[in-house]
């Protein structure tokens, strides 16, 4: 079967759950064809509104939503969800104690084309801040069906970083997730590749099989959610491995780099620790994601050496 | 219990309860700023009359139940009038009065500017100028999802932005999005004291004619004395009488009463200045401000 697109799945879940939800809206920004929300907006015209372009109402459109006992999913390029609609979701849905989904596609390499103006190497750190926010950016289709899911089901309000693009299946169907845990994709006692979202998982196992080859075991670890973080398991790895390299789509700071950071230093674990992600002086380009991902040396070999150097004391 | 919506306009007996209950929500709004001594005097003086009379006659409400559901909304997107809201939510039942004594002091339920999660009453937070507009907009939509009340009503949407604030981008935005989705249970009002803190508006930033603006945007527009109780009256009913250009599922224009009013209005020393919009305030003040509004109440 071949890998299914991200969005499509995304759409496919909202559509399905918003049949015995009669509160599921969705709110778009001229990009409905983007976000790939046509078969909810199909299946229930009169729960789907556009706001055009206009990303500051499209957050604020939303908050006002939830207040009436909505439960709306808004979404926009991840770029345009931080940067630029940041006051109203931090205000209008956060501080409020409001229940609004946000929804950041194309982040950051994924933005490819469109380039430097649309690559959101931040909005992980600035979403980082939002207290009580849960930050989720799934590394596959199962996973992400059980986000919006678990979104929905928990209220408050969620950030889901979503690539659109098609991502293979890590999970079997009916794999249980929470927020808060992250899941340990492969085992290891080496080093620990700690990665955040669907290219970055890819990658990381990637470099895993890689340092296999040359005796290395590295244990891969889906973190699934920037907020909460599952501190326990990334400790209890720390420990054991004493070498950790986290690897995000984002830039190394505020971020999981940063996340992590903070999480060793604090607990005074003695673990060596690499970020995998865009210099903290390096805004985004144009190209193709392939080319894109090599730029910022997000690819499994940068991985892997970065990896190689932990183990090797360099 | 929820009130019903007045169907005719408030006869001479009920305009004098309003004007009684415009001068309570005043001095009490003046004496909690006193208590703290500093405050947003001058945007909570202008849009008193509005809040009596939403508060006292056209909002459909249930203070003994604030979360009730089928209740109408009402966003301060103004939020820094905060103060005048407090008293007209005290006045109505939903806080105590001693309550007004805490204005803004650490820990306090009534914070500088309106919050939902700390206010009995209050429907949405807001502040961030042009962000509670958005949500009224939202809320209207949601509203409406919800169909008419069992009775047959039209839930409602109310809301109060600035002159001020409507050089924030995020209004136009909202604006366009209120008239393009035909959100005719959204009423909304912009206190036009012609004043922000930096000066005049026509100084600060000239918005040119709001009315024709709102009216290009596909707004009923109305404009109205935010002081005169029975013309404002006059126009809220005006403004929630069917819009004849209401398609067939009556989805028409929503409407924006603009109101003419003087920023720091009741208070003399601070009327029509820029400075009245966050002024020192002490218990001086309020003894002046007090007997000019004693002076205005009618004998007997």
């Amino acid at each position: 079967m071949a890998d299914r697109e991200m969005r499509a799945v995304y759409a496919q879940t909202l559509t399905a759950l918003a049949a015995s939800d009669p509160r599921i809206c969705v709110v778009e920004a001229d990009l409905a064809r983007a976000t790939g929300t046509g078969p909810f907006a199909k299946a229930y015209p009169d729960r789907f509104f556009n706001v055009g372009v206009a990303e500051a109402n499209l957050v604020g459109v939303a908050s006002g939503l939830s207040a009436a006992g909505k439960r709306p999913f808004a979404a926009t390029f991840a770029c345009f969800a931080s940067r630029r609609a940041y006051d109203q979701f931090f205000l209008s849905a956060n501080y409020a104690g409001l229940e609004v989904v946000l929804v950041g596609t194309d982040p950051g390499v994924t933005a490819a084309f469109n380039g430097g103006t649309h690559m959101p190497l931040e909005d992980l750190a600035l979403m980082r801040v939002i207290p009580r926010l849960v930050i989720v950016e799934p590394a596959d289709p199962v996973s992400l069906e059980a986000a919006v899911k678990l979104a929905l089901d928990r209220g408050g309000c969620t950030y889901l970083r979503l690539q659109r693009k098609p991502a293979p299946e890590i999970y079997g169907p009916g794999e249980p997730f929470e927020f808060g845990k992250a899941k340990l994709l492969r085992p290891g006692k080496d080093v620990v590749l700690a990665a955040l979202g669907a290219l970055m998982v890819g990658e990381a196992r990637k470099a895993a099989e890689s340092l296999a080859t040359e005796g290395i075991d590295a244990a891969v670890l889906d973190v699934f959610t920037l907020a909460p973080l599952d501190r326990a398991i990334l400790l209890d790895l720390a420990r054991k491995t004493g070498r950790m390299v986290t690897c995000e789509n984002h830039r190394v700071t505020g971020g999981l780099g940063s996340a992590v950071a903070e999480l060793l230093a604090e607990e005074g674990v003695p673990a060596r620790l690499a970020r995998i992600g865009a210099g903290a002086d390096e805004f985004g380009e144009v190209g193709t994601q392939d080319w894109l991902a090599e730029r910022f040396r997000l690819t499994a070999p940068h991985i892997a050496a970065a990896a190689r150097r932990l183990v090797k004391g360099e | 219990m929820i009130n019903p919506s007045p169907e005719r306009p408030a006869s001479p007996a009920e305009l004098a309860d309003l004007a009684s209950r415009a001068r309570s929500i005043r001095r009490s709004c003046l004496e909690s700023i006193a208590a703290l001594g500093v405050g947003h005097v001058g945007g909570s003086m202008s849009v008193v009359e509005t809040l009596a009379i939403l508060y006292f006659r056209h909002l459909r409400l249930d203070p003994e139940n604030p979360r009730n559901p089928d209740r109408d909304r009402f966003v301060l997107s103004k939020g820094h009038a905060g103060p005048a809201l407090y008293a007209a939510l005290a006045e109505k039942g939903y806080i105590p009065r001693e309550m007004l004594g805490t204005l803004n002091r650490g820990g306090t339920s009534l914070p500088s500017h309106a919050d939902r999660q700390k206010t009995p009453g209050v429907d949405m937070s807001t502040g961030s100028l042009g962000q509670g507009f958005s949500a009224a907009c939202g809320i209207a939509l949601g509203l409406r999802m919800d169909g008419p009340r069992a009775d047959g009503s039209i839930r409602r949407c109310w809301a109060i932005i600035g002159d001020g604030e409507s050089d924030e981008g995020q209004v136009w935005e909202a604006a366009a999005f209120a008239a393009h989705y035909r959100l005719s249970n959204l009423i909304a009002f912009t206190d036009a004291n012609r004043f922000q803190i930096d000066g005049a508006t026509e100084a600060v930033m000239h918005l040119r004619d709001l009315s024709a603006k709102w009216s290009a945007f596909g707004w009923r527009t109305f404009r109205v004395d935010g002081h005169d109780l029975a013309a404002l009256d006059r126009t809220i009913l005006s403004a929630c009488s069917p819009d004849p250009e209401a398609d067939a599922e009556g989805r028409g224009r929503p409407s924006m009463i603009i109101l003419d009013t003087v920023k720091g209005k009741g208070v003399p020393a601070l009327e029509g200045k820029a400075e009245s919009h966050n002024a020192p305030f002490g218990p001086a003040d309020l003894e002046a401000a007090l007997e000019a509004l004693d002076k205005e109440a009618p004998r007997g």
